[in-house]
């Protein structure tokens, strides 16, 4: 499955993002590429969302792979070293293929 | 002799999360007279957003009637953020800054905005003025060429 992000990832738009997750989990989608070319913004909500579902997901064999983040998001990442805790790719396509490379 | 300025601007908006895009834009502005770059400013916005959405939600509990004021200084040496409410006390400086790798663990969706304030600005520091107001000041060094 493959979720496009676009605009800001705030304390006021995550709630929109984390219902969007949930109802792939719920419909056990547990593969998740999501494109962040278009994301301009995160703050820790937004994360925070990121963070919530990831574990859930490796559990049932899945994941949250991340593809084309903006050099001015990713520092954010980084700085939470999230960079250690999320696969990141250079383009949503990448993200995708790599659950196929795993079948 | 060195000139020395001091610049002071404020902004006042309803403690609302919808609000948070607009003081990121304040905060873009500031960062633009400081003459940083899109990197550095977007970090300064995720510093004030983390200090504005913390009083939104733990100050007020998403009270809109209240207000939030984010007050910029900017001078030679450093820009100033100072995030100031008449809410409840609340003080996130104490707050433990928990290891994301914990918090991963634990499946939280909160827990990180401290971290983030604390890895962004130089310096961090919180007043109580009792049945006044509460501010948090948060202090980035400017480099110069």
């Amino acid at each position: 499955m493959l979720l496009h992000l676009e605009g800001f990832l705030d304390a006021h738009t995550a709630a929109e993002f984390e219902s969007t997750m949930q109802r792939q989990v719920d419909t056990n989608a547990v593969r998740l590429a999501v494109d962040c070319e278009k994301l301009t913004y995160i703050s820790s909500a937004g994360l925070g969302v990121f963070m919530s579902f990831i574990e859930e997901l490796r559990e049932k064999g899945g994941d949250i792979r991340i593809g084309a983040l903006l050099p001015k998001v990713r520092q954010v990442f980084d700085i939470l070293g999230f960079t250690e805790i999320f696969q990141l790719f250079e383009t949503a396509d990448e993200a995708v293929r790599s659950f196929q490379e795993k079948e | 002799m060195r000139q020395t300025f001091e610049h002071s601007f404020s902004l006042h908006v309803p403690s609302s999360n919808e609000n948070l895009a607009m003081i990121r834009s304040f905060v873009g502005e500031i960062a633009q007279r400081a003459n940083l770059n899109e990197e550095e400013s977007l970090l300064l916005a995720v510093a004030v957003d983390e200090a504005c959405a913390n009083v939104i939600e733990h100050a007020y509990g998403h009270d809109a009637t209240q207000q939030v004021t984010v007050r910029a200084v900017l001078d030679d040496d450093s820009i100033r953020f100072d995030v100031i409410d008449h809410g409840k006390g609340f003080d996130p400086t104490v707050v433990e800054a928990k290891d994301p790798q914990r918090l991963v663990k634990e499946r939280a969706s909160g827990g990180l905005g401290m971290g983030l304030i604390r890895r962004i600005m130089d310096e961090v520091v919180y007043h109580i003025v009792p049945g006044e107001k509460n501010e948090l000041r948060m202090i980035k060094k400017r480099r110069h060429p």
